[in-house]
């Protein structure tokens, strides 16, 4: 240790310390803001040029013409600037520590939310690349995996707690085909090891958890004397039965995607969102009846076979068959650029500039239970916007600024390089440089490290 | 004359229609020329953008101005308010190596052994791949295909992406892939410790030089040989291999992204004397001058990538290509994809819009490539003599909302269909429907 670092200073340190850690685990700062003269994409109510947008106490408190803030407001002028609602990521797997739990075909009582990472530094990259909201998700591995997290990317703040989103519904994830039937099939020798079994574990997980609800509501009506045994997993399943929470489920085939909307409503769930689900635009015409909504990639295709007859259209087919979609990232180098994923539907299916940015504001927004407070640029709403100095939707455009709440978050022209929170003064800089990982199917993370990305990582970890 | 009964006609576009719907792996069959394109902005990229037409005979570029002369055999576009762009080429792919990621029997373009210079990346390019139409149709014409994997895992080569054999697509170029030595992690999975990396790197670095020492010497004793008309005893494929790279015949494009690892490889060029492309290039933005004043050119991409280390600019990926350009180092811009190579003209895009500026970030991916490849009089421009690979659009090709129309390569006019424009034609309207 330093000579120098006496013991007052070790106490000064210990303050300062104690200060900040007070100050991070307060609820999360909310701003006052003038946004002047942008051109302002609202979603719901058009487009409206020369405007201003005013947010007080972490909220939109007035969109129009000419608006006056009080004395000391921050005042940012946004003239030939495009200002829209921050982006929404239904599908992402930052700031967590742990992604898969992947012991059980069935993990219902696990929560993402116990691992937040505020150190994760793809959280500030979502947040240059517009991104105030994610949704993050327990991974793949299990037919019912762990409940997820619907986080506000306030980069900075050092509690845990101060990321969730306040109010957001509960989620969770399900997961069909490959990947469970590798990971418990084929991995353990237990079911499921194919579509079938998949379909067994939904029957068999919901019939246990009618009957421990029906137990404990015996219970609770005098009916039976002696108290169920408490069960999280299956105090979970029964908020699943009973619209709780909602589901979000890795799916790739037409076929299983079928099958899932065939149970849920032999057990009278209503409420859905398919994730990837590159087949849905085969049976686009069913999500639309059934109320389900879709989260795609723009682009991805071909890694594994379930996504071998893809098409980028998808999202584009699901749109204009009256699926409510959103174009999500799953990856901490897509949700940099989700507002340029959102434009290949453009190419892809010619959707217009209204429906292509609803794919990640709104969209999203409603697939995760939060449409009422965000996703649009509405009085009233979160003050989550991000302010571009082109149209959004343009290759060449660049996030200039990112404010969740009301604060800003990110500011390209305040931007340090190194934005880490937590640095190691003992760390060798030259051995902090990773190598290209190709990222796809990050939602089999922590399962094992070789299983599913096999020889052929196995080849490239050895190979150079 | 036989009257055809309204009934029969639509029996037989039905017909027809079943029958183009339910294969969604076929495309149409593509159209010869001549072909005049009257009326265009033309993108030449090496003379500016003019208005005016541009005549396509056989394989060839034949005319390039205003008011061309129709003949009687011309199928004329109408191009007014259209523009034409040279097709786009990328340096770096799997392109027809890799049919599905995670199948490990459809990937081949990585072979066993650490040197294997002698595997042929023609060889195993898959002409009828569904990933090729994908491409194309997007305004990708030429490709580079290479292997992957160890530190000489084979030759790579130059394809239009048009043709029923790898002999009716090779584009005649060859160069051996190097992989140089990482001293960097593998990945986030790779836990060795700080001072494993850097004996792995070291040994690695030794093991390198061994090889090609041998290579050297095998070289030698192969020109005395034959100067004496007599033959080397024994076969070893990999030293054929590597000899025209020894004899600076054939360029060598050498795989390295680590500031330091571009310095030490920028060393052993200088020593061996090697023809070189860097390709990969990641933190090339670190080590800029001292790229430009070796005179390397550089491949690099993605430009659509995660910055290599957790305490870099948030957009060093973007800014990459854009800061190794303006420090006089030749760049192109590569996908390093498979199924989605697409996908250059948007990395081309970002490095744009991240300093690159528009018109230089289309050269990156046209014109730069095959000046880069020693092919610039056949490639990568709209000029007279160069080989008719083109793509007419509504607009600037980088701007993701942009419909490539027509795509032409070596003269051919390429059927606008793939797997996904197929699904979309079938499934936006199903039928029956709910």
């Amino acid at each position: 240790m330093d000579p120098t670092f006496n013991i007052m200073d070790k106490k000064l340190y210990l303050v300062a310390s104690l200060l900040i850690a007070m100050a991070s685990s307060a609820l999360a700062q909310q701003g006052n803001l003038l946004i002047k003269g942008g051109t302002v994409i609202t979603i719901t109510q058009g487009v409206k040029e020369n405007t201003d947008v005013l947010i007080m106490d972490g909220k939109i408190a007035e969109i129009g013409k000419d608006l006056k803030a009080t004395a000391g407001t921050r005042v940012i002028d946004a003239t030939g600037q495009f200002v829209m609602p921050g982006i929404i990521d239904a599908h992402s797997h930052i700031g967590i520590d742990a992604v898969n739990e992947g012991t059980h075909p069935v993990t219902a009582e696990v929560n993402v939310g116990e691992a937040i990472d505020p150190f994760d530094i793809a959280i500030y990259r979502a947040l240059a690349g517009g991104v105030t909201i994610s949704h993050a998700m327990h991974g793949s591995a299990n037919a019912i995996g762990g409940q997820c997290q619907t986080i506000k990317h306030r980069y900075g703040v050092l509690d845990p707690e101060a990321y969730k989103m306040q109010g957001a519904p509960r989620t969770i994830k399900f997961a069909l085909g490959e990947n469970p039937i590798r990971v418990h099939g084929e991995g353990q020798g237990i079911v499921p090891r194919t579509r079938m079994g998949v379909e067994q574990v939904f029957r068999s997980s919901f019939s246990e958890a009618k009957v421990y609800k029906k137990n404990w509501e015996d219970f609770r009506k005098g009916l039976t004397r002696l108290a169920p045994e408490y069960n999280l997993r299956m105090e979970t399943l029964a908020d699943i039965l009973d619209g709780k929470i909602l589901i979000h489920c890795h799916s790739y085939r037409a076929d299983e995607i079928l099958m899932l909307m065939n149970v849920l409503r032999d057990f009278g769930v209503k409420k859905i969102c398919f994730q990837h689900v590159n087949e849905g635009f085969k049976v686009a015409p069913e999500l639309a009846a059934f109320g389900a909504s879709a989260s795609v990639f723009a682009d991805w295709w071909a890694y594994k076979f379930e996504v071998y007859y893809s098409t980028a259209y998808n999202a584009a087919i699901l749109t204009k068959n009256g699926v409510v979609t959103s174009i999500n990232s799953d990856s901490d180098e897509l949700i940099r650029h989700l507002y340029h994923e959102a434009a290949k539907t453009q190419r892809y299916g010619g959707l217009n500039d209204d429906e292509a940015l609803r794919l990640i504001t709104l969209n999203p927004a409603i697939q995760l239970g939060i449409d009422h407070r965000v996703g649009s640029i509405e009085k009233g709403k979160d003050a989550d916007l991000v302010i571009f100095n082109a149209h959004p939707l343009s290759i060449y455009a660049i996030p200039q600024l990112t404010i969740v709440d009301g604060i800003v978050y990110f500011d390209r022209n305040n931007d340090k390089a190194d934005m880490r929170l937590e640095i190691d003064p003992e760390e060798k800089f030259d051995f902090k440089y990773y190598e290209r990982w190709k990222e796809k199917d990050n939602c089999m993370q922590d399962v094992t490290e070789t299983l599913f990305f096999g020889q052929q990582y196995h080849n490239s970890l050895h190979g150079h | 004359m036989r009257k055809i009964y309204p009934y029969r006609i639509s029996a037989i576009i039905a017909l027809l229609l079943t029958f183009s719907a339910t294969q969604a792996q076929m495309v149409g069959k593509s159209e010869r020329g001549p072909f005049l394109l009257k009326n265009a902005t033309i993108h030449t990229i090496s003379k500016g953008v003019m208005t005016g037409d541009v005549l396509i005979k056989d394989d060839m570029i034949a005319e390039v101005g205003p008011n061309l002369a129709s003949g009687r055999s011309y199928t004329t576009l109408d191009c007014t308010g259209k523009h034409i762009y040279p097709g786009m080429i990328d340096l770096g792919t799997q392109l027809g190596l890799s049919e599905i990621e995670s199948i490990s029997v459809t990937n081949d373009f990585s072979e066993i052994g650490d040197v294997v210079p002698q595997m042929q990346a023609l060889t195993a390019v898959n002409p009828n791949a569904v990933t090729i139409p994908v491409t194309r149709t997007n305004g990708i014409t030429t490709v580079l295909v290479s292997p992957k994997g160890g530190r000489f895992p084979g030759t790579a080569a130059l394809i239009d992406l048009h043709g029923y054999t790898p002999a009716q697509m090779d584009a005649g170029f060859r160069a051996v892939v190097m992989n140089f030595p990482s001293s960097g992690r593998r990945g986030r999975f790779d836990r060795r410790t700080d001072e494993d990396i850097k004996k792995d790197g070291e040994k690695a670095f030794k093991k390198l030089n061994e090889i090609w020492d041998d290579a050297v010497l095998y070289a030698k004793l192969d020109s005395a040989a034959q100067s004496q008309k007599a033959t080397l005893p024994g076969y070893q494929p990999e030293m054929e291999a590597l000899k025209a790279v020894v004899r600076k015949q054939q360029p060598l494009l050498i795989e390295v992204s680590k500031s330091t690892d571009i310095i030490l490889a920028l060393d052993w060029i200088k020593k061996t004397g090697v023809k070189a492309i860097l390709t990969g290039v990641a933190e090339g933005y670190r080590v800029a001058d001292k790229i430009a004043a070796a005179g390397i050119p550089v491949i690099t991409g993605p430009v659509l990538d995660t910055p290599r280390r957790p305490y870099d600019k948030y957009d060093a990926p973007y800014t990459n290509a854009a800061q190794m350009m303006k420090a006089g180092v030749v760049v192109a811009i590569r996908s390093d994809e498979a199924e989605n190579v697409r996908n250059l003209p948007f990395n081309a895009g970002f490095a744009a819009a991240y300093g690159m500026g528009i018109d230089e970030a289309y050269k990156a991916i046209s014109l730069v490539p095959a000046q880069l490849l020693g092919m610039a009089d056949r490639y990568g421009s709209i000029d007279v003599g160069k080989v008719a690979n083109l793509f007419i659009s509504n607009g600037d090709p980088m701007e993701t909302k942009t419909t490539i129309e027509q795509v032409f390569i070596r003269g051919w006019k390429i059927p606008m269909e793939n797997r996904h424009t197929l699904l979309y034609d079938e499934f936006l309207q199903r039928s029956p429907g709910k």
